[in-house]
């Protein structure tokens, strides 16, 4: 039954949310709008907020210093390799335990998430020695397999849920129906599954695009990511602010772009299964 | 063809056998019910033979030739489950055309079967849908299309109707019935309900943890089972189980009578008791009657209309030529 909700209660519950969202989304909007002030009205106190001379220039410097564009690329291949390996391997993981499990799936399942628990900067020392004697320094594909190993528990994981969702009974009609283990992946598994597979496409590939630690530490030039375009503008003393919003507001305009547009698909992958 | 043989087979998970050593032959053309309480391993026998699980030993023939290590796709049979198991991201058309898909016959055929098959199960309307668009009944008829477009040597069913609403399920019984008939295909049936067991099968094999515990028609089975558990579960309502002096006068441990073999008036008769509850079904009436030294309740069912009350204290007379006899270990005494 429908619970009665008075216009009162209906107002307030609209002005919490509402007070909510912003407050979220006041950081981003407040670097937008940064991005486009002078460096001195940049760190005028009290601060402006809306009502200061509106300039590009911050752009056109930031343009001028450093090729936004391979930046750019390097995300794109960074982040789109990293993701689609961890699909790669995950989608077969993740069927073993959703469907053949054994005694000590659950095991395994919790021990892979154990090691999203480790701070990362724990084994920096070892992974840079690793990369060094590989020759894998500031190279996307090291990035690449870094950035998918970091990401792959929880792929697994909202892969292993999404392949719970489907009954057990279905694949083995398809068994008895004369499908091979293939044709059973390929012509009923996938299919049921692709909203999961999608949402969890999006949410990893926006994990890898942020990522900060391992895209900082290793890397310099050649493979450099838009994070680290955006570090390269940060000072310590806290000048150049302007430059660094407008730097900000660049790295991370494709992947508001992104996630603006596929805001339906990614929430329902991350409540699906919560609702029967 | 689709003659079935368990050879001494068995089944564990882990340490727990759920199927002791079991022998059965289910003959060419037969209409074979596996009924049993839940938990009795009914199902877990019907997915041995459907090869969904491995057997832990012993063998499985299908029309004389091992297929104990043959994946379920290689065995010929095909199944109808309990959730119909429908591909919910094909139409009812590609859902009906898989198997044959999957046996790569060529697309004329494939149309030719597949429209066949929805004529006769009047789905032909609803090619073109989804699942998801269809009723129960529709769902189930769905899934049996595509079970019968593969000409198996056997049907699988299991617990194919209890999703169903009660009206429904008499009329989907009588269509898999005549669906029998005509195909005179091997068919194994799956069922808690005795009363599908007793009106659709022609052997009915009744199973108790793991263990069969007879096989028989559905009238064998009713005038002379072998042992009180199967006594009490084939018939409805239940047949009346008591020890005591009355089985002693008689010889046996324990003795049945059915509640259809008592007659009962206000009289005179050989035990009398006080009627609790009357079920007035019209063209018969149950009643539960409680206070006649034999068991707590003994269920008579009398045709038509009685009008016993709540209450009222009435005589019993049982049919001595129909009253079953079994011994202390529950087994029927000659």
């Amino acid at each position: 039954m429908a619970r009665a909700v008075s216009t009162q209660r209906k107002a307030l519950n609209t002005t919490v949310a509402w007070t909510i969202g912003l407050l979220i989304f006041f950081p981003i909007l407040w670097t937008i709008l940064t991005s486009f002030k002078t460096e001195a009205q940049a760190i005028a106190s009290p601060p402006i907020f809306i009502g200061f001379d509106w300039t590009l220039e911050n752009y056109a410097v930031v343009q001028e210093r450093s090729n936004y564009m391979r930046f750019l690329w390097n995300s794109v291949i960074i982040a789109g390799g990293s993701t689609i390996l961890g699909i790669i391997i995950a989608v077969p993981a993740a069927w073993s335990m959703a469907f053949v499990p054994s005694k000590r799936t659950k095991d395994i399942l919790l021990w892979m998430l154990s090691t999203k628990m480790l701070p990362a900067v724990g084994v920096l020392y070892p992974i840079y020695l690793l990369f060094i004697q590989m020759g894998l320094l500031d190279s996307r594909a090291g990035l690449v397999v870094v950035l998918m190993l970091i990401n792959l528990p929880i792929i697994v994981w909202m892969l292993y849920t999404y392949f719970r969702e489907i009954p057990g009974e279905i694949l083995e009609a398809a068994r008895m129906d004369g499908a091979s283990l293939r044709e059973e992946l390929l012509y009923i598994l996938t299919p049921m599954a692709v909203p999961g597979i999608a949402s969890t496409l999006l949410l990893n590939f926006i994990l890898a695009w942020n990522e900060a630690f391992w895209t900082l530490n290793l890397t310099a030039v050649d493979a450099a990511p838009l994070t680290a375009f955006i570090a390269s503008y940060s000072s310590p003393e806290g000048l150049f602010f302007a430059k660094l919003s407008a730097a900000s507001t660049m790295a991370i305009a494709p992947i508001l772009i992104l996630g603006w547009f596929s805001q339906k698909q990614l929430v329902r992958g991350l409540t699906f299964g919560a609702v029967k | 063809m689709g003659r079935i043989q368990l050879k001494k087979v068995t089944k564990s998970f882990g340490e727990v056998e759920v199927i002791p050593p079991l022998d059965l032959t289910i003959e060419d053309g037969e209409f074979t019910v596996f009924v049993g309480p839940s938990g009795c391993g009914k199902s877990t026998l019907l997915r041995l033979i459907a090869g969904l699980e491995d057997i832990t030993s012993g063998h499985i023939e299908i029309d004389g030739t091992d297929a104990t290590n043959v994946p379920p796709a290689k065995r010929g049979l095909a199944m109808v489950f309990q959730s119909y198991a429908l591909y919910p991201h094909m139409s009812v058309r590609k859902n009906i055309a898989f198997p044959l898909r999957m046996a790569k016959l060529d697309q004329a055929e494939i149309e030719r079967r597949v429209n066949g098959a929805a004529e006769v199960l009047n789905l032909t309307d609803y090619l073109d849908r989804r699942p998801g668009q269809l009723s129960g009944g529709q769902r189930q008829r769905v899934a049996i299309g595509r079970a019968i477009v593969r000409e198996p040597a056997a049907f699988l069913f299991d617990e194919p109707l209890s999703n169903l609403d009660a009206a429904l399920r008499v009329g989907m019984r009588l269509e898999i019935s005549e669906l029998h008939k005509r195909l005179e295909t091997t068919m194994i049936y799956v069922t808690h309900d005795q009363v599908e067991a007793m009106t659709m099968a022609d052997k009915i094999v009744v199973l108790r943890a793991g263990n069969i515990e007879q096989v028989g028609s559905p009238l064998d089975l009713y005038h002379s089972p072998r042992n009180t558990f199967v006594a009490g579960f084939i018939g409805s309502p239940k047949m009346n189980l008591f020890e005591g002096p009355e089985a002693q006068k008689r010889d046996a441990h324990t003795m049945g009578v059915r509640p259809e073999h008592i007659t009962v008036s206000d009289s005179d008769g050989l035990w009398s008791g006080v009627v609790g509850v009357a079920e007035h079904l019209g063209s018969d009436t149950f009643f539960h009657i409680h206070e006649t030294g034999l068991a707590d309740t003994i269920t008579v069912r009398v045709d038509g209309e009685v009008s016993f009350k709540h209450g009222d204290r009435i005589h019993l007379t049982p049919r001595e030529d129909v009253i079953h006899r079994f011994d202390g270990k529950g087994l029927r005494l000659a």
